[in-house]
């Protein structure tokens, strides 16, 4: 409550000092599905209680070629939102360097936003020329594998402790009629390579292919093994067992007609609003339980130079949601709904479930840069269309994956 | 345009069954082989036309654990327009849970202005290139239908630089410009085959009169082209209202039209999808194209028949 | 306005001793300044924008349009992805799949209603509705009937048909066949009705002419009646092509390019490289090249069309 406190007092403050009428501020973002709302709406009410602005929500159905395509038209377009939602990551790299993007440098001045960031690098895209352009809101992880209780049970085994063990169990599940990985069409097999890449490639192999795109380590026997990792689900899922919706594949393990399933921390959402219970209905083992470290990504707020003028109040009206969107009171309103870690170390997060508190233990040790990261959307895409075309086509050796892999990461910018 | 007479004439006709149609000659016995051929044909269309309006009608009309049972032939156990009420009231996109209907407004708010001013475009266009033909305008013509094979999503940076430069970015008279422009291909095509099939010697008996570009084209060109104005009307009527794209990128935040919501409602990616709804709020969101469709279908094959006939 | 003696609808041809500037700005002004919005969206927009994506495809520009040329990279790099290969081969056998069976069909159907059927406007009605449907809801309605588990195939099985099998959706060697049967559902009807018009359109003489002959009917439909559709067959293929080339809402919202890439399309890829990938020379320069094929097909039509003086 002390910290509450804190924020209320900081935004009475901010609301003293100047305009004393409310302003529209419109925030477009992609968080549409119920968990995601929920989350967001954490957001608006706190800005709207201690600011007494209005949010003005702008929702946008589908990240990449849904929103983007908007939001992108309408800052170059002349009709900027007030602050919009995008990755983590170099989405936005050239709207920072256009000018484009308002420089939050001065109003977090006061904050000391250093001091309480769980990890610098999360910082690093929001930075060009000594400005500050982006706030990290969240932080999502994709290392996390789920495995489902009832299907265990179905087979009399005990749930998996790690992921060699759960790629043992597969023949026995098979046996038993039950689908081993559960899969959903789509995107959701992009997250897959770099969770095994961390996991099981080591910490090494991430930032050499990660950061530095060194072709060699592609075609080292590490990233072998990952490939070969990739090659076993390969082999136990296929187009007709897929599911269309991730939050489909929630529903099998819940259900036990599949076993297990890689997939980021969002999966969590669905399984809570399903009802189901971590410990009970579902186990959750991040970095596959081989690792010690997590890779990461997640969500940032930007906030477009306005055109001039604007009234001012909308454009303090930035700020303030700038100010808010970090705070503890928010970050832990929004990311207990998200099912994302907060972007802050001095937040208690003691009501958190056994899953995300597994996950935090992991977050001290740092985070991994995570292929959404610190790759370009294009290189990213480029690898979509790969694991796509892998997944599902089985004329594709594990040489040729590799191969076309390390001749991305060659080109990749 | 209704003169086309059955080809199987020479067959007596013995009227077992009484026509009531208004037009065309007396209905022939029904029960031919080439009769039964035809119907049956029809009919098994039809199945295909009609099977998926029966599908989205009647999951709409479902609770979802009665759709998980999978049948999706089966009539609902107990109708229930919860669904509808829902989509059109309360579904959520984002933060905002108003259903689609706030959206309706605005997409009759776009759709209006922006059929009437296309298609006046287009009329125009038809017109001068048949009537008053200038040096190049059939250059002009054939670079336009080449126009309608772009794929449109390539010209959106380029588009939102001119609209912004011309300071109508955001706002309806931005995505009416849009829509103009990207009905007027084949609008175009449309009329400027009408006007070609009209008489030429009113045309010249006005020019010779000493009547002028614009008189004639209202007083005499007008008046007879109903039929190719409905099939303009329809077209441009189902494509704004279909449009989703150009909507949202160019109509403003005000003004966001319909198809925005409903692609939030079904294209959420997370969550497990409420299928009844996605399917209520996708009729809800056709309706109005295919009122216009059910109410002038006639008047359309009408228009088409006079205007797409010559080339 | 004061030269009405200047043979309408064919000034372009007439000779007029004026001088060259008066016949090119004031002869006949009102009809040229009607032009302009024809003119403007033609030589902005449409020449304009072409003129603008082949430049850009030169370009290495990412998220936004930047001069730096890197010659023919964004081509070899085109060429060399599978996915792009893929897309075009999966247009060109659906695009002549749905081409031909559009239009056959809707020859068909408008022959058949042209039998002086009863029920013709319910039998209209019926095939016309889905053409006011927008290509999101034909994908996702038939994504729904589609569906494995839920839908048609799911179905059939639960009612005891075990071994009934509509996977097309999620097998990459059908899918090319379930767009199909999607596209066609939302296009036939409106091929159908241009047809019909175009039928309507022929004179009664010929078909007289035809019978007195002894041509049979199907003879008279292929050789006499389909020729003298002509106008009718161009407006259709211009619909139904320029439709095909921009494929894109229908497999978004049908298989979203899958099962893997196996039904990516050429439009797909243009947009999810320009925007979900945020490299705008990679997209133009697959754009260029569907232009430049939509070109090669339209050229030949457009000198046959244009070509020669006096049409018709």
């Amino acid at each position: 409550m002390k910290k509450f406190a804190v924020v209320a007092m900081m935004a009475t403050a901010l609301l003293g000092s100047t305009s004393s009428y409310a302003a529209d501020l419109e925030v477009t973002h992609w968080w549409t599905s119920a968990g995601e709302a929920a989350a967001v709406a954490e957001f608006a009410r706190v800005f709207e209680e201690e600011t007494g602005n209005k949010w003005i929500d702008s929702a946008l159905a589908g990240s990449g070629t849904g929103a983007n395509p908007v939001i992108i038209s309408r800052i170059i377009g002349g009709d900027p939102m007030g602050a919009t939602q995008m990755n983590t990551g170099r989405d936005a790299e050239e709207l920072i360097q256009a000018g484009l993007m308002r420089d939050l440098t001065d109003v977090v001045a006061d904050m000391d936003i250093d001091s309480f960031y769980v990890d610098q690098t999360l910082l690093e895209p929001c930075r060009y020329e000594g400005g500050l352009y982006c706030l990290p809101v969240n932080i999502h992880s994709w290392d996390w594998l789920w495995l489902s209780t009832k299907a265990y049970e179905k087979i009399g085994q005990p749930v998996p402790k790690d992921w060699n063990e759960y790629v043992a169990s597969w023949p026995a599940l098979q046996e038993a009629g039950i689908l081993p990985f559960g899969l959903a069409s789509g995107w959701p097999i992009n997250g897959i390579p770099g969770v095994l890449m961390s996991a099981i490639g080591g910490e090494d192999l991430v930032f050499k292919i990660n950061r530095d795109k060194d072709v060699e380590a592609v075609r080292s026997p590490e990233f072998r093994k990952v490939a070969d990792a990739l090659d076993q689900i390969r082999s136990v899922v296929s187009p007709e067992t897929m599911v269309p919706s991730f939050g489909d594949v929630g529903t099998q393990l819940i259900e036990g007609t599949a076993a297990g399933n890689i997939h980021g921390d969002w999966l969590q959402g669905d399984l809570q609003v399903a009802g189901a219970v971590p410990g009970k209905d579902y186990e959750c083992l991040p970095a596959l339980g081989l690792g010690n470290k997590l890779t990461g990504g997640g969500d940032s707020f930007y906030f477009p130079q306005l055109p001039e003028g604007t009234d001012p109040a909308v454009i303090e009206a930035q700020a303030q949601l700038a100010r808010i969107l970090i705070s503890p009171e928010a970050q832990l309103a929004f990311n207990m709904k998200k099912g994302s870690m907060p972007i802050r170390t001095d937040i208690d997060l003691a009501q958190a479930n056994p899953c995300m508190q597994k996950a935090l233990g992991l977050l001290k040790n740092g985070l991994l840069p995570s292929g959404d990261f610190s790759l370009s959307s294009d290189t990213q895409k480029q690898l979509e269309d790969l694991n796509l075309e892998f997944i599902n086509d089985d004329s594709i050796t594990v040489d040729d994956y590799i191969e076309r892999y390390a001749s991305i990461i060659e080109s990749a910018d | 345009m209704s003169q086309a007479t059955a080809i199987n004439a020479p067959a007596p006709s013995r009227g077992t069954v009484s026509g009531t149609e208004p037009r065309g000659p007396r209905p022939k016995p029904f029960f031919t082989p080439k009769k039964i051929i035809i119907y049956t044909t029809l009919f098994f269309f039809s199945l295909y036309f009609l099977f998926p309006l029966y599908v989205m009608v009647v999951t709409s009309l479902k609770t979802m654990p009665e759709i998980r049972f999978g049948n999706i032939v089966a009539l609902p156990a107990a109708p229930s327009f919860d669904a509808w009420v829902r989509a059109w009231t309360s579904a959520c996109t984002g933060l905002t849970c108003n259903g689609l209907a706030p959206g309706f407004w605005n997409s009759v708010k776009i759709t209006i202005p922006s059929t009437i001013v296309s298609i006046f475009v287009a009329a125009v266009n038809g017109y001068a290139l048949v009537n008053w033909r200038f040096k190049g305008s059939e250059v002009f013509f054939a670079i336009l239908i080449f126009g309608s094979f772009i794929p449109y999503q390539v010209m959106l940076y380029p588009l939102v630089m001119i609209t912004r430069e011309l300071g109508i970015f955001g706002s309806l008279q931005g995505v009416i410009v849009i829509h103009t422009i990207f009905g007027m291909p084949i609008l175009t095509l449309l009329f400027r085959n009408y006007f070609a099939s009209l008489p030429q010697e009113l045309f010249k008996a006005a020019r010779v009169d000493g009547a002028g570009f614009w008189r004639i084209f209202f007083e005499i060109m007008l008046p007879m082209s109903l039929p190719i104005f409905v099939v303009a009307l329809i077209l441009q009527i189902t494509g704004i209202w279909n449009d989703f794209l150009f909507g949202v990128v160019f109509a403003g935040t005000q003004n966001l039209p319909m198809t925005v919501q409903l692609n939030n409602i079904v294209n959420s990616a997370q969550g497990t999808p409420e299928y009844n709804v996605n399917m209520a709020a996708t009729v809800l969101t056709g309706l109005v194209p295919l009122i216009i469709y059910f109410v002038s279908g006639k008047l359309f094959v009408r228009g088409v028949a006079a205007g797409a006939v010559k080339g | 306005m004061a030269d009405v003696a200047t043979q309408p609808g064919n000034m372009a041809g007439t000779s007029s001793r004026r001088g060259f500037l008066h016949r090119l700005f004031l002869h006949n002004l009102s009809a040229k300044v009607a032009a302009i919005p024809m003119i403007a969206t033609v030589l902005v927009i449409f020449v304009g924008c072409t003129v603008w994506t082949i430049y850009y495809s030169f370009t290495s520009s990412k998220l936004l349009p930047k001069n730096t040329f890197v010659g023919f990279d964004q081509y070899a790099r085109l060429f060399g992805t599978n996915r792009w290969n893929i897309s075009i081969t999966n247009l060109l056998l659906y695009g002549s799949m749905s081409l031909v069976l559009t239009l056959t069909l809707g020859f068909l159907l408008a022959v058949l209603m042209d039998q002086k059927i009863r029920f013709e406007s319910a039998f209209r009605t019926i095939m016309l509705y889905p053409f006011a449907l927008s290509f999101i809801v034909t994908g996702l309605v038939w994504q729904w009937i589609m569906n494995p588990t839920l839908g048609l195939q799911g179905t059939l099985r639960n009612m005891g048909w075990t071994g009934f099998t509509f996977d097309w959706i999620s097998n990459p060697r059908m899918v090319l066949f379930a767009l199909l049967i999607a596209g066609l559902w939302q296009g036939v009807g409106f091929c159908m009705i241009l047809m019909l018009a175009g039928l309507r359109g022929v004179d009664e003489e010929i078909w007289k002419a035809a019978r007195v002959d002894g041509i049979p009917t199907w003879r008279t439909y292929i050789s006499v009646v389909l020729p003298m559709m002509r106008g009718v067959l161009v407006t259709a293929v211009v619909i139904i092509g320029s439709g095909i080339v921009r494929l894109y809402d229908l497999v978004v919202a049908l298989t979203n390019g899958g099962p893997g890439i196996s039904s990516e399309v050429p439009a797909k890829y243009v947009y999810d490289y320009m925007f979900g990938g945020g490299n705008i020379g990679q997209g133009l320069a697959a754009s260029t090249m569907m232009l430049l094929s939509v070109m090669i097909i339209m050229i030949p039509w457009a000198y046959l069309e244009f070509g020669g003086k006096g049409r018709r």
